[in-house]
């Protein structure tokens, strides 16, 4: 990019003007990147609430503290909130734009003010979702997976709740072509494609299957509204539709939308590895093709959800073995992450904690998924306690853990403070184990018949579902700490512009946090992304 | 949990196999991480080795030795489910019919029950039919399961080859009641099984149940009285029927037996006789909103949830 105007410099972003209106009508990416990291995190607390209810509502069977009808509510929106309103965007709303753009040395992203509606379209779709609470008969009581002939026939308020979805799915369209063109266009001087640190990479894979999924799932859902409002006869076979038709075009978005979710904290974990144990990645341009290749092969592997709809049998067994497929490229991460260990020089900080924890979780979600993977036994696993315990260990112990992590590794960089390190380590060990209490049941659950979405259970259930209910409650409390001590750092003491010292140009280039255009001067770049060698050097006369 | 189906040995040899396999890996990454995180902690290995930047050779080994394995794991499942679309053309035919949120079960000959009846070694085909939403035929102990697709013509088989009684669940979140559309498969032997198929029922019991089921859930019953023996405000209908219970008349005690009488004066009167235990004055009578037919349909219902007056 060309030069930046002088008097921007050294004005850090957050003070650039002040009041409300200028951060409703800011383009600065950093301040969109807040935007969403308080409109999501608002809303994460909201469903992780709503998870600990329904938690406590299966302590024993029968009815505990709600109905059967308002539990069914609330499992559907925890589901709704967390995939649409939290998992999806998390990672690439909020650290895909506030770090993105540093990483590759540019001042802003490509968009900006298209960035900004992509923020206004995600407010206005999670208000219209939790509006459903406040008029019409009851909220939607369909799951987040909106089945038909189900969702076709209840009388609940769904037309309002796909129409949130529609509306979010606008939001992540946008920002995934903000990002590809960003890293097409905007990249430093010298920062060739295989210079390219890897979160960009990993954000680059998930920005096309956000714009080329995306739009299948919209028209999706407008299909619903039509079926429900008109009457057409797609997937109501009352009317002549197929039941099984909609399944089809949901999985199609839905199970890219995984490694939407799943691949930007891929990207987190590469980045963070190297930087705690100071050396380079192991096998940098390996994770760069396994990133390609899961978004690639995660296209053709829908049909695994369906393998009960009544899909013919080579039908099955082709998903089958696409599913394994993409299972290599996620171990081949797992291998070069271990491996970027090995003789380095580790020093145990949060952001590697949270890092370290998402190998351990991601694997155990990763491992389970070739359980529901193969056919036999998927056909006794398929819509139980397993597959929720999977996903969550994939979505929550992946995905949630890489996000915690990332703010505790950008935290210092977005606002200028360190936070208190002792609390945050025991933050993470707390919500660890409650985590593994709370999902672990689970599986076991799964495996001994307990379907999913059962308001309430048969006795020989009961003691997984103790046991995982009292895990929800050390959960909360692991997050409770490591919130109340992430809201402390705010008042603790100032952060040096690059206090774990990494070498990518986010932390050796700007300061913390970061003026309005990010870098004083366009950096050239003339090292790869991850080279420790002689880096206290590097540091010292680039900064 | 043991399986009593004949593809039970199938689907749980994959899981040993897929589990077994995911075990070892697990172990193997968690300990070389925690391994390699003291071994190279920055105290004891101040200086990190930066001349190491990947492996070929490392690479395709691990590229390659889990590409087999996930190949040989996609076999073990292939292998334990193949059987399951090969249906053998002596299997007895039985139509599964699904309804929000309750099974009916009828057989060649017509004949309807709502639990499942099969007899022991000889393979069964289930036709999946569901009158509404999709629903789920889920047998844990049999490791069978299939959707019940509205429209479609879905199926599943399995020789039952255990004795005994097993759950039946729906897997498929269909509503309201979803975790309360349960039933059992019977497995009983051959002869017993020919017998029962032979015994005339007259009109189906079973219409009259789900009936009674509707008079209960449109009228509101369900929100103070359960049917699967919680106790909520007041009695559960579950294995009430023809239990004798203490009731409070004009204030004074005796025993009472749940009959069709006792069961039609509480529709009526519902304060007349309140079993011990239990607040007079909530319930409303019921008269002019649940016909006599309806509570007739009522006691078939109680009926069908047990007791020990049949």
């Amino acid at each position: 990019m060309t030069a930046i105007p002088h008097q921007k410099l050294y004005v850090d972003f957050f003070h650039e003007k002040r009041g409300l209106a200028s951060w409703l009508v800011t383009h600065d990416h950093k301040r969109i990147a807040l935007l969403y990291f308080y409109a999501i995190s608002g809303f994460f607390v909201v469903a992780f609430c709503l998870g600990l209810l329904m938690r406590l509502e299966l302590i024993a069977p029968g009815e505990t503290i709600m109905s059967a009808q308002v539990y069914n509510e609330v499992f559907t929106l925890h589901g709704v909130i967390m995939i649409f309103l939290f998992i999806i965007p998390a990672v690439p709303a909020i650290f895909g734009n506030f770090v993105l753009p540093m990483l590759i040395g540019a001042p802003d992203v490509a968009f900006p003010r298209l960035n900004l509606v992509s923020w206004y379209l995600y407010v206005i779709g999670g208000l219209l979702a939790l509006s459903t609470l406040l008029y019409g008969d009851r909220p939607a009581d369909t799951g987040w997976t909106f089945y038909a002939p189900y969702s076709v026939k209840t009388g609940t308020n769904v037309t309002v709740a796909v129409l949130a979805a529609f509306i979010l799915g606008f939001s992540s369209i946008l920002t995934g072509l903000n990002f590809i063109v960003t890293i097409h266009q905007m990249r430093a001087p010298g920062m060739t494609w295989m210079k390219m640190p890897l979160f960009p990479w990993a954000l680059y894979a998930t920005s096309w299957i956000q714009v080329l999924a995306t739009p299948v799932v919209g028209i999706t859902l407008l299909m619903i509204v039509a079926e429900r409002t008109l009457g057409i006869g797609l997937f109501d076979p009352s009317i002549g539709g197929d039941p099984v038709l909609y399944q089809h075009l949901f999985w199609i978005y839905s199970h890219p939308a995984v490694y939407i979710m799943a691949l930007p904290a891929m990207g987190i974990v590469s980045e963070t590895i190297p930087v705690f144990v100071k050396k380079s990645i192991f096998g940098y341009k390996v994770i760069v093709y396994s990133s390609l290749a899961i978004a690639f092969i995660g296209y053709f592997v829908w049909g695994h959800h369906m393998y009960t709809s009544g899909m013919s049998g080579p039908a099955r067994i082709i998903f089958s073995i696409l599913t394994f497929l993409v299972a290599i490229p996620s171990a081949i991460k797992v291998f070069n992450w271990i491996s970027t260990l090995y003789k380095g020089s580790i020093d145990i900080k949060p952001p590697l904690l949270y890092a370290l924890a998402f190998i351990f979780l991601f694997t155990i979600g990763g491992l389970t998924g070739l359980v529901v993977g193969a056919l036999a036994t998927d056909i006794h696993v398929h819509d139980t306690y397993f597959v929720v315990g999977h996903f969550h260990y994939v979505m929550f112990g992946g995905t949630g853990f890489a996000f915690i992590g990332a703010i505790h590794f950008w935290y210092p960089k977005i606002w200028g403070r360190m936070y208190n390190l002792k609390w945050a380590n025991i933050g993470f060990t707390v919500l660890f184990i409650g985590f593994n209490l709370v999902y672990f049941p689970m599986l076991v659950l799964g495996m001994m018949g307990m379907p999913r979405r059962y308001y309430d259970y048969l006795p020989e259930f009961t003691i997984p579902n103790l046991v995982s209910t009292v895990g929800s409650w050390v959960m909360a409390i692991g997050l409770i700490i490591v919130i109340v001590n992430l809201i402390n750092g705010r008042k603790g003491p100032k952060a040096s512009t690059n206090p774990w010292k990494s070498v990518t140009l986010d932390w050796t280039h700007t300061q913390s946090p970061p003026s309005l255009y990010n870098f004083e001067e366009t950096p050239v770049v003339t090292r790869g992304p991850y080279d420790y060698r002689d880096y206290e050097e590097y540091i010292k006369n680039e900064s | 949990m043991s399986g009593a189906s004949n593809f039970a040995e199938g689907v749980d040899l994959a899981f040993y196999v897929i589990i077994g396999i995911s075990v070892f890996f697990l172990v193997g990454i968690t300990a070389v991480m925690i391994y390699f995180v003291f071994k190279y902690n920055k105290k004891r290995h101040p200086k990190a080795d930066t001349s190491i930047t990947g492996s070929v050779k490392l690479e395709i080994i691990w590229t390659v030795i889990p590409t087999i394995l996930v190949l040989v794991m996609f076999y073990f499942g292939w292998a334990g489910f193949a059987p399951m679309r090969d249906v053998p053309e002596d299997a007895i035919p039985v139509k599964a019919i699904a309804r929000m949120w309750s099974w009916t079960f009828e057989y060649e000959n017509g004949k309807k029950s709502d639990k499942l009846i099969v007899p022991k070694d000889r393979p069964v085909k289930i036709n999946l039919v569901s009158v509404d939403v999709i629903h789920n035929l889920y047998i844990p102990a049999f490791r069978v399961k299939e959707d019940v697709v509205p429209g479609r013509n879905n199926y599943m088989w399995f020789t039952a080859n255990q004795y005994g009684s097993f759950d039946l669940m729906c897997a498929e979140y269909c509503g309201l009641r979803h975790s309360y559309m349960l039933t059992t498969v019977e497995v009983v032997n051959n002869e017993e099984w020919a017998e029962w198929m032979l015994t005339p029922e007259g009109e189906s019991d079973l219409d009259r149940v789900a009936a009674g089921f509707n008079v209960i859930k449109t009228n509101g019953c369900v929100a103070c009285h359960s049917s699967d023996g919680t106790k909520l405000v007041a009695n559960s209908f579950k294995g009430i029927w023809g239990l004798d219970r203490k009731v409070v008349v004009d204030g004074k005690e005796q025993t009472i037996k749940i009959d069709a009488a006792y069961i039609r004066q509480s529709v009526y009167d519902p304060n007349s006789q309140v079993v011990l235990g239990y607040n007079s004055g909530i319930m409303p009578s019921y008269i002019g909103m649940i016909s006599d037919t309806e509570v007739e349909q009522l006691i078939e219902y109680i009926k069908s949830l047990g007791g020990d007056a049949q």
